[in-house]
């Protein structure tokens, strides 16, 4: 551990590192895990074509592409790329050195998700996990039930607009995928700061349908229809001209319905990209490890799972994952 | 259980009036019976069951699961029926949900020691918003911003009825109401009330605009005191079995006979008849009206204590009379009823139920002259009691709702002050993204070297264009952020003062002030006055209802 995150020594790179550093190694394009401004970094084709689609081509001055399972020599150490799950490009990187494996899952998730690969389990002796929805309150419904409820609500209400907050990477483009594979054809209306992620996601072969960047000027027209925004923009001057908008957000925290009232949120969809407490646990199981570091979120409970379970567990409490993307979502729109 | 917990789920997060009800109508048209019979007994309060203990809950799931993630749990969710229903593990054969029928007819048959095996059963059977509903529902505890009227309100609007109609039929319809969704789908007949001591929908009065008075004959008019208590009908009837009935309505149809049994004694004399009264609720000590801050002690109450019967007697102050003898008076003119009432009130000969005097005028300037002094044009020592004036067209039919052009009121000027705004939060619905509601405060101490305390909270009395003003000067001006709410910036040398409006002032140990206001809202947005000009805490202690 060092200011900047996790480190390996033997290696001389960090993983997910928070301030600019020599090398990176960057789970997925999140931007609290794939920062501006490091030397090189090494991530997935996905992952660097998100970065390069967010800060622009001068992100870093040397990329280099992993390659799915493929093993990468660094220094003292064995680096190998699995899918997690989490977004497009999502990778867990798995660190060998004399025969001892260290899997940093980044966020995964187990859960279906049209958008991305699925999550490999990698047998591992220690395994870096996060938290973010680590307390067993948090049991996900499938995503195609929570999209069901949006469009019941659609057709209950088809004079006000739907708005939908949802992160710009990976979320927005689930939940539109998850719509369409539900028949919904219809054009689905999109804040500029979804626009370029969304654009990419096509480029790489996820088919999301048609798409129309919402023209301010034609907001009061746009009743009934559904328009995905960043979270912060839906209580923002910019939700106002819609006709009788309807605050709809999809999030793992929709679960609790506090969260959900706090963000004065009308139609709570629960989807998060992040794995819930059965996944966390049957992952632990999963990659039979013997020593969990927890990164972020909830790790206390989870920790006491663990422990139960004879793993040695220790929380990193690390501060500055977690907070997703919303504040740099909404700079993309200004 | 799986509609009606989808409908408590939703309408829990819909802010808006309007939303409620569509969704509220939608689910009763598409749910068959009685399912949404029994789900409109739950949204009016109808259902009548032995609550269970928030304990029993909380011991069925630590014997499931682990104490230590149950308090992580608990601590995050913060919520005991919400933590339960999430933390509630999926059993291998979970069995069928249960209707909410089911579990209505059970919990009435269920005996105590039987009963956490059942609650184990259904929680097992429902998914996790089902078992929330359960639970809330059990537990006594739906607070989902939802009134039996509205509920009513939903059901009339299935067949394009009024809420009143159904209001009119209410009372001594039998859960699960299968004769009234019959009538409102047009598949049957309207149904008999049976009830002998059935609610009436109130007549209400439009306020009094100048240009009214204008256009209008004072000679058509009588006038009445407004009194500051709460609006009631108090109705006796006799069963089938010849049994007195008597009820005290709230006047949106509430049945409030338990907050008050010292009327009830009135009602039950045999003198009283068969008869329905409208009337105003006081606390009446030593032949004087008290303020309303003392009647507030009574209220919402579900059982009263005879110490607060004994330091609150309550009284009813008559002023219509709607039936008497299975007689429906409320089509004779207003004269008529006032001079059956008159006779009633003197036969009753009753101590807690006296006649609400009229207000004799010859012009509006005499009526002027009264409301700005009750005191002295007749009212007396029960002055500080009186809101102001209602004027009654002599021929006025009582006609449920508001009807135009026949009953108005007349306030009292309210009270007024200049406050500073100190914090805003965002509203809800249409206004969800604006910061539309308002805490100001006064001045505790000189300008500049004490400080401002808040006395209060407004979210009207602004037009649209102002709330947009507001609303950019609360965005540019903000100091700093606590969730939802702003704190903006008011100093002696900076800041903006609102003019609030508010109909009265009560003492309160609850407000770091001191004082509670009534109906606060925004009278004028004061842009070119200086903070330090604002009101000071004496001003208002000064308005204060003497103890």
């Amino acid at each position: 551990m060092t200011p900047a995150g996790l480190y390996c020594a033997a290696g001389d790179f960090h993983i997910d590192a928070m301030r600019p550093v020599d090398r990176a190694l960057v789970t997925h394009g999140h931007s609290d895990h794939a920062r501006a401004g490091h030397r090189s970094v090494l991530a997935t084709a996905q992952t660097l074509d998100i970065m390069d689609t967010r800060y622009g081509a001068d992100f870093c001055h040397e990329r280099q592409v992993a390659i799915l399972g493929k093993p990468i020599r660094i220094g003292g150490v064995t680096v190998t790329f699995h899918p997690a799950g989490h977004v497009l490009g999502s990778a867990q990187i798995t660190v060998e050195k004399n025969g001892f494996t260290v899997t940093v899952s980044g966020d995964y998730k187990r859960a279906h998700d049209p958008t991305c690969l699925p999550f490999e389990p990698v047998r591992s002796d220690a395994f870096v996990t996060e938290a973010t929805f680590g307390l067993p309150v948090f049991h996900f419904p499938e995503a195609r039930v929570e999209a069901q409820k949006l469009l019941a609500s659609q057709a209950l209400f088809p004079d006000r607009t739907h708005l939908v907050g949802a992160y710009a990477l990976g979320k927005a483009q689930r939940v539109i995928r998850t719509l369409r594979d539900l028949g919904y054809e219809r054009p689905i209306y999109l804040h500029g700061a979804m626009v370029r992620l969304c654009e990419l996601y096509a480029r790489l072969g996820v088919d999301l349908g048609p798409l129309v960047r919402v023209d301010p000027k034609e907001r009061g027209r746009l009743g009934g229809e559904i328009v995905l925004s960043p979270p912060g923009a839906l209580r923002d001057t910019w939700a106002r001209k819609f006709p009788d908008p309807l605050t709809v957000a999809a999030s793992g925290w929709m679960r609790v319905r506090a969260r959900a009232r706090l963000k004065g949120v009308e139609l709570p969809l629960i989807v998060s990209d992040h794995s819930d407490w059965a996944q966390l646990c049957a992952t632990v199981k999963d990659v039979g490890c013997s020593e969990l570091w927890v990164t972020h979120g909830e790790a206390d409970a989870l920790v006491h799972w663990a422990e139960q379970q004879g793993i040695a567990a220790r929380p990193l409490h690390m501060i500055g994952y977690g907070e997703e993307e919303t504040e740099e979502a909404l700079d993309e729109a200004a | 259980m799986k509609a009606f917990a989808a409908l408590f789920d939703r309408l829990s997060f819909e802010p808006s009036r309007n939303g409620k009800l569509r969704l509220m109508t939608a689910f009763f048209r598409d749910t068959p019976d009685p399912e949404r019979g029994y789900a409109l007994a739950a949204l009016t309060d109808s259902l009548k069951f032995q609550h269970a203990k928030p304990a029993l809950v909380r011991a069925l799931l630590e014997e499931r699961v682990d104490p230590v993630l149950f308090n992580l749990s608990y601590h995050f969710v913060g919520d005991l029926s919400e933590t339960v229903a999430l933390l509630w593990p999926k059993p291998d054969n979970p069995g069928e949900p249960p209707l909410l029928s089911t579990v209505v007819q059970t919990l009435a048959t269920t005996s105590r020691a039987a009963f956490p095996r059942q609650l184990a059963l259904w929680l097992d059977a429902l998914d996790e918003i089902g078992r929330w509903a359960l639970l809330k529902l059990i537990t006594g505890s739906l607070r989902i911003g939802v009134s039996a009227r509205l509920a009513k309100t939903a059901a009339a609007a299935m067949g394009g009825r009024e809420a009143n109609e159904v209001e009119e039929v209410w009372h001594g319809l039998p859960i699960p109401y299968g004769p009234l969704f019959a009538w409102l789908e047009n598949t049957g007949p309207r149904p008999d009330t049976i009830d002998p001591a059935p609610f009436r929908p109130a007549m209400l009065a439009h306020p009094l605009e100048e240009r009214d008075a204008a256009s209008l004959d004072p000679a058509d008019f009588i006038g009445e005191w407004k009194w500051d208590g709460i609006r009631v009908q108090a109705i006796a009837g006799v069963d089938p079995d010849g049994h007195r009935v008597v009820k005290l309505y709230s006047r949106a149809g509430e049945d409030v006979s338990a907050s008050f049994p010292d009327l009830l004694d009135s009602l039950l004399l045999p003198r009283f008849g068969t008869t329905a009264v409208d009337g105003e609720l006081l606390v009446m000590r030593d032949g004087l009206v008290q303020p309303f801050g003392a009647l507030q002690q009574r209220l919402n109450r579900k059982s009263v204590s005879v110490k607060a019967m004994a330091e609150f007697p309550v009284h009813l102050r008559a002023y219509d009379l709607l039936a008497q003898d299975g007689e429906d008076l409320r089509t004779l003119p207003f004269t008529e009823r006032r001079a059956r009432l008159e006779r009633f009130v003197m036969g009753l000969d009753d101590p807690k139920v006296d006649l609400s005097p009229t207000v004799p005028f010859a012009s509006w300037d005499d009526l002027a002259a009264s409301r700005a002094d009750p005191a002295g044009a007749g009212a007396g020592a029960d002055a500080e009691a009186i809101e102001g004036l209602m004027l009654k067209r002599r021929d006025s039919p009582y006609v449920p709702g508001r009807p135009k052009g026949l009953w108005f009121k007349w306030k009292r000027n309210p009270f007024n002050v200049d406050a500073v705004l100190m914090y805003a939060q965002r509203g809800h619905g249409k206004r969800a993204s604006f910061y539309s509601d308002y805490t100001f405060g006064v001045w505790r101490g000189e300008p500049g070297e004490g400080q401002l305390v808040p006395v209060g909270k407004a979210y009207s009395g602004f037009t649209d264009q102002e709330l947009a003003k507001l609303d950019r000067y609360v965005r540019t001006n903000t100091i700093s952020r606590f969730g939802p709410v702003r704190e903006v910036e008011h100093t002696a040398e900076k800041g903006l003062v609102l003019e609030i409006l508010f109909e009265g002032l009560n003492r309160s140990s609850r407000h770091k002030s001191g004082v509670a206001m009534r109906f606060p809202r925004v009278a004028r947005i004061r842009w070119e006055k200086p903070t330090r000009e604002a009101d000071r805490i004496e001003t208002l202690e000064a308005m204060l209802e003497p103890k």
